[in-house]
């Protein structure tokens, strides 16, 4: 963990960021729905969430994959929706993503060399042989070698994919990776060795990440700060080890507590708290706070008024009228 | 009843024959189901978890399949013997599937209530009202709202959680003896595995089915398993007792996989242990151990020979050398932490 005076630095400030698709006249689905969160540099923050919460709709957007439909994303101080031309590619520079399916996310007629290289390319970083050698280079940082710069996508495996998308994400020597649930498609071995890789990036690059995943056990295990998401809306935010330890949030505990955990002892002994029914349609969401149809602590209010964003303790937030 | 055996698979070979040769991917699997009891059988994509139960009830497609060997025991009938006529009647009737994934293996243009009533009619012979009246109690027995009008409605209706729940009334509708649970989970969100997991729990209770649970979620399986099985590359690795697998795990796979997940109540971080490497691949099956390439504790005897499997205690064998006699002594810390210490280069 980074603790040095620099991890105080924020380095990107997420604003009221909304993010809506309009899919008919009436229906707009509100994906991101008002998310603020700060991240600071060398750290690890996680955004986790069940499917349709909205985390990788918020890391897409984050990257510029989206475009805002309001709210302010700023990097390094500066309004990223502002600028232009050459800093704007300044910008795809220092952040990059990787993408949760590795079968999908890599062009099945380009060669691994070629999928990395193209990068390079756009950015104008290298050509002919410093092009090759930082190829080979990129390969040997996440454990493939350089023959493999020949192959194509479809004679590799799922976790030595997943590395080539690491690898091609690092192309651009990023300073920020998002990285969209990066090992939700491998095997749990495989997993490990992802996951030990990012952690070795961050520390020899000085990387800052954010790692979405639903795997709430490795967010714990990869990330310093941990955002909990419902329906578009960001609900907890607290430091990994204070969120694990004492969630507040009613929607939180209920998560932490469904995941089993591979120790029948433990499970045995646990107490449970069953989260009722599913998350409503991000479409037609509920009134009030989103939470209320599944929340076991509902009160009047809750049906009626949105839970601001407040702090519980230091470092620790939540939305929810019980605070 | 308790203690008998509902299940016994001996020595199951199962191979594919494609276009770019036979792929063994079951050499030799023996397992069994007690009556009333939980087996999980664990391992990575690839590992023949799925042929290794499918095959046991003929459902993986033969050709490119073939069964080429080993005898499957079902309360006493012999199902490798069984015409494809009399395996009907087994399957659905007397041993149900859930498979993993529900939007594929329910049919879009079928009502569910239909889906039902089909092997209720089938099977038990139910006239269309009875099967009728039977499919809405499997609906509330699944903890489904509204059952009557979810009868009438078809899959893409329902969400995902609530599509697993039809396959779980489906699969339990003609009270089978034994229940095949392929990833049941896999795919839904966490508070929903909950559910559904919660749910097998209680109606196992209730019917007192047994199950056997294939997955690779170590959590699932502590949940849920009596017994585990662990496989690698088309064998069984380890298998004994839950308590035997996550506390006293001999197999340097089965601890290695341990190592690998990170726990969610565990305080300090430690560093994932990684297996480097990959599975073999089957269509070359390794000489000895598959395993042994991506082993800390590789002897030679373990390239060269395969480990049959050891005993370790009741009902717990374990398939690796390091449990021969005349290996070199592995050090065991607590839990399935086995050190390196003169393990390498020993008994050959």
């Amino acid at each position: 963990m980074v603790q040095d005076t620099h991890a105080h630095d924020v380095v990107l400030e997420v604003i009221n960021l909304k993010k809506y698709f309009q899919f008919s006249r009436k229906a707009v689905l509100k994906a991101v729905d008002d998310v603020t969160f700060s991240v600071k540099k060398g750290e690890v923050f996680g955004l986790v969430g069940e499917s349709g919460c909205g985390k990788t709709t918020a890391g897409r957007t984050i990257v510029g994959l989206y475009t805002p439909t309001s709210g302010r994303i700023v990097y390094e101080g500066e309004d990223v929706s502002k600028l232009r031309g050459a800093d704007v590619k300044r910008f795809k520079r220092h952040m990059q993503i990787i993408f949760q399916d590795p079968y999908a996310s890599l062009d099945p007629r380009m060669t691994v060399g070629d999928i990395i290289g193209e990068a390079l390319d756009i950015h104008g970083l290298a050509t002919g042989r410093d092009r090759l050698a930082r190829i080979h280079e990129l390969l040997d940082v996440v454990g493939l070698s350089a023959e493999h710069a020949n192959r194509f996508p479809h004679e590799f495996s799922g976790g030595q994919r997943q590395r080539i998308g690491i690898a091609r994400a690092l192309a651009v020597d990023p300073k920020f990776i998002v990285a969209d649930e990066p090992i939700s498609a491998l095997d749990v071995s495989i997993q490990a060795q992802v996951v030990n890789l990012l952690s070795r990036l961050r520390e020899e690059r000085g990387l800052t990440y954010i790692f979405i995943a639903h795997d709430l056990a490795m967010v714990k295990h990869l990330s310093d700060n941990v955002g909990v998401m419902y329906l578009g809306r960001l609900v907890e935010l607290a430091p990994s080890a204070e969120l694990y330890k004492n969630p507040v949030h009613p929607y939180t505990q209920g998560l932490l507590s469904a995941i089993p955990i591979p120790d029948p002892r433990v499970e045995r002994e646990r107490k449970r708290i069953v989260l009722e029914g599913e998350v409503p349609s991000p479409v037609n969401p509920p009134r009030g706070c989103r939470f209320q149809t599944r929340c076991r602590t509902v009160k009047p209010i809750c049906r009626e008024e949105d839970p601001k964003l407040k702090q519980v303790a230091p470092g620790h937030f939540a939305a929810c009228h019980l605070y | 009843m308790a203690g008998e055996r509902l299940l016994d698979v001996k020595d199951l070979e199962v191979s594919f024959y494609t276009y770019a040769g036979k792929v063994h991917a079951v050499r030799g699997v023996s397992f069994h189901v007690n009556r009333g009891e939980t087996l999980a059988i664990v391992g990575e994509s690839g590992c023949g978890k799925t042929v290794s139960v499918q095959s046991t009830i003929k459902l993986i497609p033969m050709p490119p399949g073939k069964i080429e060997g080993g005898t499957v025991l079902f309360d006493g009938k012999d199902l490798t013997a069984m015409s494809d006529r009399d395996l009907q009647s087994v399957r659905g009737a007397e041993i149900g599937v859930i498979f993993q994934d529900p939007m594929t293996s329910l049919n879009p243009t079928m009502t569910v209530g239909r889906q039902i009533t089909e092997g209720l009619i089938k099977h038990q012979k139910l006239s269309a009202e009875k099967a009728r009246q039977r499919a809405i109690e499997m609906l509330s027995l699944v903890e489904m709202p509204n059952p009557r009008e979810r009868f009438r409605q078809y899959p893409h209706q329902f969400s995902g959680g609530m599509r697993q729940r039809v396959m779980i009334a489906i699969a339990l509708s003609c009270n089978p003896k034994l229940l095949i649970a392929d990833e049941p989970t896999t795919g839904l969100d966490v508070t929903i595995q909950a559910q559904i997991l919660d749910l097998m729990k209680s109606l196992q209770t209730r019917m007192n089915t047994s199950i056997i649970l294939i997955t690779h979620d170590l959590g699932v399986v502590s949940k849920l398993a009596d017994r585990i099985v662990v496989m690698y590359a088309g064998k069984v690795a380890e298998a004994g007792s839950s308590e035997d697998i996550f506390y006293d795990a001999q197999h340097p796979y089965t601890q290695a996989l341990l190592k690998s997940v990170p726990r969610l109540h565990e305080e300090a971080r430690r560093d994932l242990l990684a297996i480097p490497g990959t599975p073999p691949d089957l269509f070359v099956p390794p000489k000895g151990c598959a395993f042994a390439p991506r082993c800390g504790y590789a002897m030679r005897v373990c390239l060269d020979h395969q480990p049959g499997a050891f005993p370790a205690g009741d009902n717990h064998a374990v398939a690796c050398w390091l449990m021969d006699p005349r290996a070199a002594h592995v050090r065991d810390g607590h839990a399935g932490r086995a050190e390196a210490a003169g393990a390498r280069g020993g008994a050959s």
